[in-house]
């Protein structure tokens, strides 16, 4: 291509100072954790590591993540299950309606997450109040894993339209019946993929905060509804800001992860 | 199209008829599990009933009614005295958000607001894509693919937040709050949404073509506009869908940085909340899905939506 050395300069320029934006604020937080100063005073007057002490020993915060762990895990088991079967119905087998169901199946993440959370509330209130039973944890997980279910499919569908069927066919020529193919062949081909998907359905349910606004019931509260809730308490602020930190070191986990799994393909799909 | 899978060559159907087996195991009727698994060889049409019965109970049934008994409970009005609601059919809700003005304002805000941080993240992706895809090394690539990667990891209300501490008056930057604060942090949490499906797309796009645009007397601009952008236009769209949802039903970065401002977001959840008006929250978020649903059709055409 035709570039001239300006037009590369200038390219690189544009990468280098975007990814510069892109990471400035997440520093700029992770140094706060240690500013002495409550309120965040630019340039920090000194360090301590006093806040971090705080968000360790602050039952909320803990009980907080454990409450995100769970909602997370059970989002994504529903979302691996119902993710894989939908890419196996549209990537083997063609039928009427295909385009609507995968439309279906993007719709949650397309449309706002607040219609997808007053929805979710108002049928769930309506479903279950006859039973005299409240929004809870379960609330939260069916909501979750209603927006979850599109990174597995993205993930599988991908993953099978790349292998396809001609292992499987000859398996089943070589005399494996339907469940043996699938435990023995078709699992493997798609293990990573189930894993690269997983991985991001439950940082995304793990992230979410607006449908869970709608969906937890009033003793459930995730890491991120607990964040929000103390974020404009300015006593509370030093903590909010460790836990955040705290989240940016930690999202390096699932990255390294998804890189080692997928081999340098996961992406948000 | 017939129901065989797809990639399957013309050859003869998958009959169970009994195949001279080979060695001591028969096909003969084992357990039912085997009985089962022929069974599934055999029809495809229900191996798909089956694959799709638990999606579709879940998103078809339980998903798409709790959106329709939604949209039906927007026709509905809230007692004004009680506050409890009236199931009578009224037009009510729509009238009064088309007419009156705050709420005319709030909704041309909001699609102000997601159009413009969908234009400045494409124009800050698209270099940021270009120079990944077509200037960086290979080896170079994966890193940088990570490097884009890794925020999406971060929490959205943690970088909301730093944006909330960047602007404060007493902060790094200390512009302040309000809906220019809104859109750069929206803009900000929704930039690798946008890089990537426009990196995805520049990658697809084989070299060959852009050499032999070049080849041909092309310079860098010219082969932009007539053969990289055309080519990638599905994969931009494909992102702009997430930016522009996004923002448009965003309720939690206003209330971080926004300062005062409100988005339609914030309407519905006032409405649900304080308000306890389920049917006229219902009426308002009906504008941004009309608005996305809009969007997902207009665009349906270009292919984007293989791009997601």
């Amino acid at each position: 291509m035709n570039l001239s050395r300006t037009a590369r300069a200038m390219l690189w320029a544009a990468l280098a100072g975007g990814l510069a934006v892109v990471y400035v604020p997440l520093l700029i937080v992770l140094l706060n954790s240690f500013n002495a100063d409550r309120t965040f005073g630019w340039p920090p007057p000194g360090f301590t590591l006093r806040w971090w002490e705080a968000a360790w020993n602050s039952t909320g915060v803990r009980e907080a993540l454990w409450t995100s762990i769970q909602a997370a895990l059970g989002a994504t088991a529903i979302a691996l299950v119902l993710g894989t079967m939908v890419a196996f119905a549209l990537q083997r087998h063609s039928f009427f309606g295909r385009d609507a169901v995968s439309l279906l199946i993007i719709l949650p993440i397309a449309l706002p997450g607040i219609v997808t959370g007053i929805a979710l509330n108002n049928a769930f209130r309506a479903v279950l109040e006859p039973f005299g039973l409240g929004l809870g944890m379960f609330t939260v997980i069916v909501g979750h894993a209603t927006f979850c279910v599109v990174t597995v499919y993205n993930n599988v569908l991908a993953r099978l339209r790349r292998t396809g069927s001609s292992l499987e066919e000859a398996s089943a020529d070589l005399g494996a019946d339907v469940f043996t193919t699938f435990r023995l062949v078709t699992f493997p081909m798609i293990r990573s993929a189930l894993l690269a998907g997983g991985l991001l359905a439950f940082a995304l349910s793990f992230d979410e905060i607006i449908v869970t606004t709608f969906t937890a019931g009033a003793g459930v509260k995730t890491l991120p509804l607990w964040i929000f809730e103390n974020l404009f308490r300015p006593n509370q602020a030093p903590v909010v800001n460790v836990v955040a930190a705290a989240l940016i070191v930690l999202s390096v986990v699932p990255i390294y992860l998804a890189q080692r799994l997928s081999g340098g393909e996961a992406g948000p799909r | 199209m017939n129901t065989t899978a797809n990639t399957t060559p013309p050859g003869p159907p998958p009959s169970a008829a009994p195949s001279a087996p080979r060695g001591g195991t028969t096909p003969a009727p084992g357990g039912p599990r085997r009985r089962l698994a022929a069974i599934l060889h055999r029809r495809a049409r229900l191996r798909l009933s089956l694959l799709l019965s638990a999606p579709m109970l879940w998103l078809g049934v339980a998903y798409l009614g709790a959106l329709a008994a939604l949209f039906v409970s927007a026709l509905w009005r809230t007692d004004t005295f009680t506050g409890d609601l009236v199931r009578e059919l009224t037009w009510a809700n729509f009238r009064e958000l088309l007419t009156t003005e705050v709420y005319r304002t709030i909704a041309l805000r909001s699609v102000g607001v997601a159009a413009a941080v969908t234009l400045i993240d494409l124009v800050i992706a698209f270099p940021m894509a270009f120079a990944m895809a077509k200037l960086a090394p290979p080896r170079a690539q994966r890193w940088l693919v990570i490097a884009v990667l890794t925020p999406l990891w971060a929490s959205y209300l943690v970088k909301a937040y730093a944006w909330r501490v960047l602007l404060s008056a007493d902060g790094l930057l200390g512009w302040g709050y309000g809906l220019t604060a809104t859109i750069i942090t929206l803009s900000y949490l929704w930039l690798p949404y946008m890089i990537l499906p426009i990196y995805a797309g520049l990658e697809r796009l084989p070299n060959s073509l852009l050499e032999a645009a070049g080849d041909l007397g092309a310079r860098g601009r010219r082969t932009f506009r007539t053969v990289v952008w055309p080519l990638t236009f599905p994969a931009v769209v494909a992102g702009s869908i997430f930016t522009f949802s996004l923002s448009l039903g965003d309720y939690i970065t206003v209330k971080i940085v926004g300062g005062r401002s409100q988005l339609i977001g914030n309407v519905v959840y006032d409405n649900i909340g304080a308000a306890n008006n389920l049917p006229f929250a219902a009426a308002v978020a009906t504008v941004p899905v009309l608005i996305m649903l809009a969007y997902l059709a207009a665009v349906r055409r270009t292919g984007a939506l293989e791009n997601l």
